[in-house]
């Protein structure tokens, strides 16, 4: 070494020669170095999975219930099926896509949308006291009932409208009721999970995006749900009996209408007492319908919006 | 003199009522007593529509080991076993009893004599407070008879009794530290009893000289018993504070008084446990305060009030509510609830029924965090407020777990002193509520 340092001083030409030779060498080590390094640690993905992210939309909602959308991708590719699997924002087509990739049958899955199944807010329930706290749903829902009193329905602090990404849900601020826009609505569920009181249920969009829900979930005998709310399920069970389709069932107190079974032919509509039934997106009723349906007529028109549902806790979409 | 070393504020103590003298309110018509009146799991409904009660019959059992049984407050006639609106709007299971006479449950005296001699051992000492349905009366309801389980391998040293009331506005400890001296004295010697312990200190904030002098001249007649007079700073009436204050000892975050060494229990929970063990009597009644700035002065009461009394007769008979009122709160300003629904009853530990006008009951619109550390430098507990609501806010339960978030004693310091007034403990209270959801999934697996 020391020779070699010596002779290096000699002249300017050398120093270049065994400067290139021995970066050549030492570069020539590395690499093979690294390269043994990498065959032995490589690590083999699937390339389906890049795949399948790029068909997946990229919002990174997490809707589906993964991390994002490689998460999902990952734990498609992993197990190898669609189940449990899907991503409510691409719908039918992405998964169709995903599905050819992966070589599987895509699961028919109908789109889902997001309802509120309360129509209280400020038009229907008699305002009893003035809530002046922090403006958070879940702050609200662990200090009292509500400013109608009815400890079920939607407080209208927009809890669901501060989680939704997709600019879907807002607050009207004339009912202080929030109102899904059905065309940005991608069921994702954060609504859903976002909401202390379990008011915002997945109902299947049906068609035309016609849908027929019970809009109330309070569980009340009916004379104290009616103190609170003009438009309560009183659990009357007019409804269940004049549905040709068995698709209304009573239970607690409160009507849910099984989207499954219903065909929307709003017999329940007319007969509710209270008009807690709401038909959205049917075409104008005739003009002789009474009471109920003014209640439903003030909501269906109004925006193709939203919404809800009704009764019970099923709250998850069953993608 | 003596206070706690971290934190607290200095709201005003407007104690109004502190000289008015314990009225016992008349009793009602119609009574709706809760079925459960405490921290814990559920009791179960003992009577069914028909039944007869007398007073002092118990009518809801304890069903777990964190449980107390409820007694029936009144005699009369069950009506119906139904939900009933508690104060915040809230449905709860209750039983509606239709008052007739006052017939007390054999076996309880009755008399106003006082018992001096305790002739029953430690362990049904506890016993008795179970069956009674004592619980701690210093807001948290906690079943009392539970404290006094010592678990293995700890020691109790001393017995702390909560005399401080440091909340604003609220004044039934004074009055019964005042008006049942003795009692609360008796009390005590049964507590040390139940503990096998010696040593019990009463801590009394220094704004309330005339139950320090006679809690102190009687503290010479029992012997072991001292009282210390603390220097007035909120929250200084919170068990971990006052622990603090009186000992110097600090409780471990997540962990109970009894780590150090203490068993910390209120005045009016000591006085619960006179009636309880001496004369058999079980907790149905308790002292509130009903004030407000703008409550007239001879109606500014401390009233000994039945459970299951509605909210509205007592203002009705306190002469109403005055044309300003702006809201209503149950408990004191920092800590207290407001009070959704007047027909609602009593519970065990309805501490006062605080009248707020309508200027002091406003909020201020929240403007932003300009970073001035006053709520850090208030909190009682060494939290940074600041920073969990900001991580509760953004739902990072993990991130505001590892902050401690559980430790927080939700007195409202952080909200009192905030200059933004940003509503710090709303968010902390929403944070403890998922934290306390993460846990128990965690436990769940």
């Amino acid at each position: 070494m020391q020779l070699r340092f010596k002779v290096i001083r000699i002249t300017m030409g050398t120093i270049i020669i065994y400067g290139v030779i021995a970066l050549t060498i030492a570069g020539i080590i590395l690499s093979l170095v690294l390269y043994l390094v990498a065959q032995k640690f490589k690590v083999v993905e699937d390339p389906r999975i890049d795949q399948v992210a790029e068909a997946l939309p990229g919002a990174n909602c997490g809707g589906c219930g993964f991390a994002g959308c490689r998460a999902l991708a990952e734990a498609i590719v992993k197990s190898g099926n669609l189940e449990g699997k899907y991503c409510p924002v691409g719908g039918s087509p992405v998964m169709t896509q995903v599905a050819s990739i992966m070589g599987l049958q895509a699961s028919a899955s109908e789109p889902m949308i997001a309802v509120v199944r309360c129509n209280g807010g400020k038009c229907n329930t008699h305002k009893k006291v003035e809530y002046d706290g922090a403006k958070d749903c879940v702050v609200a829902n662990q200090n009292f009932a509500g400013e109608g009193g009815c400890s079920f329905g939607c407080l209208g602090l927009g809890n669901c409208a501060r989680a939704c990404k997709f600019d879907a849900l807002a607050i009207n601020e004339e009912t202080g009721l929030p109102e899904v826009d059905e065309d940005k609505c991608v069921s994702c569920g954060a609504c859903v999970k976002a909401c202390p009181r379990g008011v915002i249920e997945f109902r299947k969009k049906g068609l035309k995006s016609r849908r027929v829900f019970v809009s109330c979930i309070n569980k009340e005998k009916g004379a104290a749900a009616k103190k609170n709310c003009d438009v309560a399920c009183i659990g009357c069970g007019k409804c269940e009996k004049v549905c040709p389709f068995g698709a209304i069932t009573i239970e607690n107190n409160l009507s849910y209408i099984d989207f499954n079974k219903c065909k929307l032919c709003r017999k329940c509509v007319a007969e509710c007492p209270t008009g807690a039934i709401l038909a959205v997106n049917f075409p104008a009723p005739k003009p002789k319908v009474e009471t109920p349906v003014e209640n439903k007529s003030e909501v269906s028109p109004e925006a193709k919006q939203e919404n809800t549902t009704e009764t019970q806790e099923n709250t998850n979409t069953q993608n | 003199m003596k206070t706690f070393n971290k934190g607290g504020v200095h709201p005003q103590e407007n104690k109004l009522a502190s000289n008015s003298k314990i009225e016992v309110f008349p009793l009602t018509k119609k009574a709706v007593v809760f079925v459960s009146q405490h921290l814990g799991a559920p009791a179960t409904c003992l009577v069914k529509k028909g039944d007869k009660v007398k007073v002092g019959t118990k009518i809801a059992e304890a069903s777990a080991f964190i449980c107390a049984n409820t007694h029936s407050p009144y005699s009369g006639t069950v009506t119906k076993v139904d939900m009933a609106t508690d104060f915040n709007g809230f449905k709860k299971p209750a039983i509606y009893i239709d008052v007739q006479g006052d017939e007390w449950e054999e076996g309880i005296d009755t008399s106003t004599e006082i018992k001096r001699e305790i002739t029953l051992e430690a362990k049904d000492i506890v016993q008795r407070m179970k069956d009674c349905g004592v619980v701690g009366l210093g807001g948290a309801a906690f079943p009392t008879n539970v404290k006094y389980m010592i678990p293995e391998g700890k020691k109790a040293e001393f017995l702390i009794i909560n005399g401080v009331e440091c909340e604003p506005y609220l004044t039934s400890d004074n009055r019964i530290m005042v008006e049942n001296t003795e009692e609360i004295f008796i009390g005590i010697e049964i507590m040390k009893k139940a503990l096998g312990i010696n040593t019990a200190m009463i801590g009394i904030e220094n704004n309330k000289p005339e139950a320090i002098s006679m809690m102190t001249q009687m503290s010479k007649k029992y012997k072991g018993t001292s009282v210390v007079p603390l220097k007035m700073k909120y929250p200084q009436g919170a068990e971990k504070q006052l622990i603090n204050a009186l000992t110097g000892r600090e409780v471990p975050s997540g962990k109970l008084p009894i780590e150090v060494g203490c068993v910390v229990d209120n005045v009016g929970t000591a006085l619960a446990i006179y009636y309880a063990v001496q004369k058999n009597r079980p907790l149905i009644d308790n002292v509130l305060t009903f004030t407000g700035k703008s409550i007239k002065t001879e109606n500014q009461k401390n009233l000994l009030v039945r459970v299951g009394t509605p909210l509205q007769e007592i203002i009705d008979y306190c002469g109403g509510l005055p044309e300003d009122t702006g809201k209503l709160i149950s408990g004191g300003p920092m800590m207290g609830k407001a009070i959704m629904d007047t027909s609602a009853p009593t519970v065990k530990t309805t501490s006062s029924i605080l009248v707020m006008n309508n200027k002091e009951s406003k909020r201020s619109e929240p403007s932003p965090c300009i970073r001035c550390g006053k709520c850090v430098e208030a909190c009682p507990m060494g939290l940074e407020p600041v920073l969990l609501s900001i991580l509760c806010s953004q739902d990072k339960w993990e991130e505001a777990e590892k902050e401690c978030v559980m430790d927080c004693i939700e007195c409202g310091c952080c909200l009192f002193t905030c200059p933004a007034n940003r509503p710090l403990l709303d968010l902390i209270r929403v944070g403890k509520f998922r934290v306390g959801a993460l846990r128990r999934a965690r436990a769940q697996k």
